[in-house]
């Protein structure tokens, strides 16, 4: 093959896999636009005759979608925040401070990574429901306040700290948590960018835990909220499509304009194998 | 204080968080699947028993459960190796010196994975229309006659496939991407020289430089598929005629819809030690064959 053409084969192939990647995502988007029925004309169509906000006015005026953003919103930022503190110290007291066990119980760390989070739902929600937790944003945010991998992550991140410069501070007098705030957290900045970013992306797309956990309309988040309209409404395609929409956005937007820390933590996570 | 014991409080609050929500709770499935918790005893303790191994007994006599079983381990044999191949050469197209806008292209073919799986399914599920659906009408250009894809039992678990490709291709891609970008250039370029092709270079170099990553990709993307569950709940609601009832859709109806908490727990307990079983398998096969 001459060069020219391996370079057309290359670049055409990528251009047909963006295509085929992006065309579901840009078709919400076409009919989110469109007025009720209209998708479901033959030919189908690929563009709004008419665009119009009414599919979103609906969703928000009518279906209550703006209760479900609410609550996603409420629920990601808290998991995230929350967690972030939890992951943070204790990634570096696994990376940096010596205490009896510590590679046993990192070991125990690790082995948990293979315990998928369905085995312990059941249980889960009965402890939940002891605890009078069921059906309410607590319920939803508890479980994630801390978990392995995010430790895991902190821990590698933790790793490159010098050990000096921690030494030093103490014998400077600065006590432990000081050493934390003051030097340790502004060199794990981009550690807190990545583990955020992954955490929020997590619990915003989050479907299973929440759909057990929520049991009443009011504090579905926006995946839950959207598979039972979904159920409702299965022939309003148009609507369900600015369901979508608003459900997406948010996510890819975050994406895209974190995306360097995502996929580092992405990568770093995959090195564990 | 010395810093042997500040380690602790650093430490309390994940360990809490882990212990009282993860490790009670996993410790706790298992007991519960000995057991026949049940709508009765979720109502009053006092009507709870010990079944010992019944529910695992009753599970392993039980049509749908080997179904679903089944379904799941289509799920896993097909899904698997076609996402590994889309993700492969996309990542060998990216890492291509030919490609142009590479930062453009990763990021599309990467779009999928950051979406929601549930708003995505909706989408699909409109697409995959019979009659309305924009990939009959596709396939219709092309000659072919409509595909009742979610609503014909030999066509549902294909669909969801091919959902399942589109969706997460793009996390693998990545992880495989910064594999080949790891492979020194050298070892191309001695290839070259020794007249090597491109198609005999792929073969003979970059695979083999690749296997590690390959195999790891492999046995996560194992791991994660063996957990199928929104994708039917969403597009199929588990059938038509139970033909996309995954194993884990089966413990969520058999738990929260029946309340067969025992039993449901027995059903997530076989699953993960089958996940267990065939990713422990794959990772001595793998190691095996680098030995080799």
């Amino acid at each position: 093959m001459s060069p020219r053409a391996a370079k057309w084969l290359v670049n055409g192939l990528l251009l047909a896999g963006a295509a085929a990647a992006l065309f579901p995502l840009a078709w919400m988007l076409s009919a989110s636009f469109m007025a009720p029925g209209e998708s479901g004309t033959l030919p189908p169509p690929l563009l709004p005759a008419h665009p119009t906000w009414a599919n979103y006015q609906a969703l928000f005026v009518r279906a209550g979608m703006g209760r479900y953003l609410a609550n996603s919103l409420l629920v990601s930022c808290a998991i995230t925040a929350l967690s972030l503190a939890c992951n943070l110290t204790a990634g570096y007291a696994f990376a940096k401070l010596d205490f009896p066990g510590r590679r046993a119980l990192f070991r125990g760390v690790l082995g948990a990574l293979v315990i998928p989070a369905q085995v312990a739902m059941l249980p889960l929600f009965l402890e939940l429901k002891y605890l009078g937790l069921v059906n309410s944003y607590a319920g939803v945010v508890a479980p994630a306040l801390a978990s392995c991998f995010g430790i895991y992550l902190v821990r590698q991140f933790a790793r490159a700290i010098p050990g000096e410069l921690i030494e030093a501070a103490r014998i400077d007098g600065a006590g432990e948590w000081r050493i934390f705030a003051r030097i340790v957290l502004p060199l794990l900045r981009p550690a807190m960018a990545t583990l955020a970013i992954f955490t929020f992306l997590a619990a915003w797309n989050d479907f299973m835990w929440p759909l057990i956990v929520l049991t009443g309309q009011e504090h579905y988040t926006l995946p839950v909220g959207l598979a039972s309209l979904a159920r409702e409404h299965a022939q309003d395609t148009e609507l369900m499509m600015a369901g979508a929409v608003v459900t997406v956005l948010p996510a890819l937007a975050l994406f895209l304009a974190l995306q360097r820390y995502y996929l580092q933590g992405l990568l770093l996570g995959s090195v564990k194998g | 204080m010395s810093a042997r014991r500040a380690a602790w409080p650093f430490l309390a609050p994940a360990f809490a968080v882990l212990g009282v929500f993860f490790l009670l709770p996993v410790l706790g499935a298992l007991a519960l699947s000995f057991t026949d918790y049940d709508l009765y005893a979720l109502a009053d303790l006092r009507n709870l028993r010990f079944v010992a191994l019944g529910n695992y007994w009753e599970l392993l006599h039980r049509p749908l459960f080997w179904a679903a079983l089944g379904h799941t381990c289509y799920f896993v044999a097909v899904g698997v190796p076609l996402s590994i191949a889309a993700s492969l050469g996309a990542a060998l197209l990216l890492d291509s010196p030919l490609a142009r806008a590479r930062a453009f292209f990763r990021t599309a073919l990467f779009a999928p994975v950051v979406t929601t799986v549930v708003a995505v399914a909706i989408v699909w599920r409109y697409l995959l229309n019979t009659k309305y659906g924009l990939l009959n009408h596709a396939l219709g250009l092309l000659g072919v006659h409509p595909v009742d894809w979610l609503g014909d039992p030999r066509w549902a678990m294909p669909a969801i496939i091919l959902f399942a490709v589109w969706k997460n291709f793009g996390y693998n891609m990545i992880i495989l991407l910064a594999g080949l970008q790891a492979i020194p250039p050298e070892l191309h370029e001695a290839a070259r020289i020794d007249g090597a092709g491109a198609l005999r270079r792929l073969w003979h170099v970059t695979l083999p430089a690749l296997a590690p990553t390959l195999g790891m990709v492999a046995i996560l993307t194992v791991a994660g598929y063996f957990q199928l569950f929104a994708e039917p709940y969403v597009m199929t609601e588990g059938g038509p005629l139970q033909s996309t009832m995954s194993a884990l859709y089966l413990m969520y109806e058999e738990g929260f819809k029946w309340w067969n908490l025992g039993s449901a727990s027995a059903v997530a307990f076989l699953l993960f030690a089958l996940t267990f079983a065939v990713t422990a398998a794959m990772l001595w096969l793998f190691r095996r064959g680098s030995e080799a």
